[in-house]
């Protein structure tokens, strides 16, 4: 039979986007272990279910796009290229940690990877993916800033001010508001008069489409054409990922908003099986692989989790440090 | 040396630096083609050109994020706010992410970046455009903070914030920008940054001041030398490194102080100053520490209101002299 995925992708592609969002899956369910043993502390919020947003994103992005995000980033962090045990090590707050220890889950960064940072203030990285993509263009970089947001942050001023900024100024800016339909527990409907996103770009001129944020390869293919299409015009474009977090806000939230047969809708869209099952029926992996990869990326966490464990605590000298250059 | 105005000299160092480095950047509400509200910006749009002087929308708290984007992408970002009473509709982007990038993400990035802002009152212009938020800026770690009150000092500070690498608040004066003071010709004249500067000696009383205050602060003093009165002036330049060295060493010194701030006095960086005295030198002093400060209230509109809200010379010069009848 013929692969539609295959005519989008190599093999080597398309077991690489599902590694990575096992991968993704396993590490959070593996923090939630780790925030109940106490091991990790402080705010802890997890992904799962919304994998195929950053891997799909992830891949169709040049290496050097910058790539920043909020609070709820470690699998952006980790699909980019981090070490997955140097984050888990940064949730543990150790030295090893991807920021000294510094940072902590909500503040996940590396320059080197071109991954400009996890933001805790809802909304506070429009304005900077704006900076950034105005330095790539005043250098000839080439490098489109891809601005991940939920769809809470799109009632902050910086939101507006920032689509504004970025169409005015002409700026690579890739923006992608991963919809998972709740601010906490305040569902969309109930915090934005317009609850399709999408439609609020056309206000500042920007071209934007909603795309299917469980299907990865959806995703693949509408980060692909956005970014293109954003440097080719070095101008901003906006993707509406609509999507689903399977866990609370937080560990601290239950998720008790939301109607139980929703939840279990949105579960039996897994973006994870499903793409299994359709790399099984097209001939490009066999159940057994699939199997493999499940087994590697458990063994990939375990580490994870035993490396942060054996690291050692920041020195005490550490808190006067990376104030000042 | 030449003499000019603080603004000319603010200019001067702009230029200077923009044709130094080309990665010098700036932006800002009206300060290309309108040349700045207060016409700092003066001339550098057609230096310049459009991709390095850029007008910008009326969105503070993005002006000052662009700022960080483009410092953390490579350039030596310059964000003019129009005055500082407006960097409050930015303090989320100056406080929650300038102020903290560097430390949250372990040291990896720099930010240097220059946010320039007039302020301080005595224009007139009322509530809510008349603060002094000095203190504000001041208790944030992660910033440095420049507050210079003459020509020289203004080209040289702002030269040294724009070469350093770190994220730089310089609060200009508004009522500064006409004074005139020579100025080294030297292009590559600047100023230290965290040094404060005695500038003026005297043997009886310390008075440790900043921005228009040292102004002033300089003026008490020739009134009250003619008295047989020897203040020493110590000039902050810069509120953030402090130096608090320099005033300390004058204060066990002469034994007494005056410390004057623009800003409210309550929870005012004036306090901080005395506390800092007080601990540097408790032994040597033989009078209370004086404040100088602005009144605890919103700034009338009305002249003669307005006058009583913001330190006078005369209230210097009378708060020097009750340092002098302490006896400890």
């Amino acid at each position: 039979m013929d692969s539609k995925l295959r005519a989008i992708l190599p093999d080597h592609d398309l077991l690489r986007m599902y590694e990575q969002m096992v991968l993704c899956r396993e590490f959070e369910e593996s923090c939630a272990e780790q925030y109940t043993k106490g091991h990790i502390t402080g705010f802890l919020h997890l992904y799962s279910g919304q994998e195929a947003v950053a891997v799909g994103s992830t891949h169709a992005l040049h290496k050097d796009d910058y790539i920043l995000s909020a609070y709820r980033e470690h699998a952006q962090a980790i699909v980019r290229g981090a070490d997955p045990r140097r984050v888990m090590a940064e949730l543990f707050g150790k030295s090893t940690g991807i920021c000294k220890g510094k940072g902590g889950s909500m503040h996940l960064f590396d320059p080197e990877l071109s991954f400009m940072g996890g933001y805790a203030i809802v909304g506070g990285q429009f304005p900077i993916a704006c900076g950034l993509a105005f330095a790539s263009k005043f250098r000839k970089e080439n490098r489109v800033a891809a601005c991940f947001f939920g769809d809470g942050a799109v009632n902050q001023g910086t939101f507006h001010e920032g689509l504004n900024w970025a169409r005015l100024w002409e700026l690579p800016v890739l923006f992608v508001c991963e919809n998972n339909f709740y601010g906490i527990g305040t569902a969309v409907g109930r915090a934005s008069a317009l609850a399709d996103i999408h439609k609020r770009a056309c206000g500042y001129d920007i071209p934007a489409v909603r795309v299917d944020g469980m299907d990865v390869m959806a995703v693949y293919e509408a980060v692909k054409h956005g970014a293109e299409w954003v440097r080719e015009n070095s101008r901003p474009y906006l993707i509406e990922a609509v999507t689903y977090r399977f866990r609370g806000h937080s560990m601290a939230d239950p998720g008790k908003y939301r109607p139980v047969a929703e939840v279990e809708l949105w579960k039996a869209r897994d973006p994870i099986p499903g793409f299994a099952r359709r790399l099984v029926e097209e001939g490009v992996v066999t159940q057994k692989e699939l199997d493999g990869i499940l087994v590697k990326a458990r063994v990939t966490v375990a580490e994870a989790v035993r490396f942060a464990e054996e690291s050692p605590w920041p020195e005490d000298g550490e808190v006067y440090t990376d104030i000042y250059v | 040396m030449p003499e000019m105005t603080y603004r000319d000299a603010l200019n001067l160092a702009l230029k200077e630096e923009m044709r130094r480095d080309p990665t010098v950047v700036t932006w800002g509400e009206d300060v290309a083609l309108y040349e700045g509200s207060f016409k700092v910006t003066r001339g550098l749009l057609a230096e310049f050109g459009e991709e390095r002087v850029k007008d910008t929308p009326i969105s503070e708290n993005t002006i000052i994020g662009v700022a960080i984007g483009a410092a953390m992408g490579g350039l030596r970002p310059i964000a003019e706010l129009m005055t500082v009473n407006f960097a409050l509709l930015a303090m989320d982007q100056l406080i929650n992410h300038m102020t903290k990038i560097r430390y949250m993400f372990g040291g990896q990035v720099n930010l240097p970046m220059v946010v320039r802002a007039p302020g301080g009152g005595g224009s007139q212009l009322a509530a809510q455009h008349s603060q002094s938020l000095e203190t504000f800026f001041m208790h944030a770690p992660g910033m440095h903070v420049l507050v210079p009150a003459t020509p020289a000092d203004a080209r040289g500070l702002l030269k040294s914030a724009i070469r350093d690498n770190n994220p730089v608040m310089f609060l200009e004066h508004e009522l500064l920008y006409n004074s005139k003071g020579e100025v080294p010709e030297d292009p590559e004249f600047t100023v230290p940054l965290g040094k404060a500067e005695v500038k003026r000696e005297g043997k009886d009383v310390t008075i440790v001041a900043y921005s228009r205050m040292t102004v002033l602060a300089l003026a008490a003093a020739d009134t009250l030398a003619k008295e047989g009165i020897f203040c020493e002036v110590v000039d902050l330049r810069s509120l953030a490194p402090l130096d608090t060295e320099t005033f300390v060493v004058s204060a066990r010194k002469t034994g007494r102080a005056v410390v004057v701030e623009e800003c409210w006095r309550t929870a005012g960086l004036g306090g901080h100053l005395a506390s800092l005295i007080y601990e540097g030198c408790f032994d040597s002093l033989r009078a209370p520490v004086r404040r100088v400060s602005g009144l605890d209230v919103p700034m009338p509109y009305s002249r003669k209101l307005e006058r009583l809200c913001i330190p006078q010379e005369e209230d210097i010069v009378a708060a020097v002299k009750e340092t002098l009848k302490a006896q400890y």
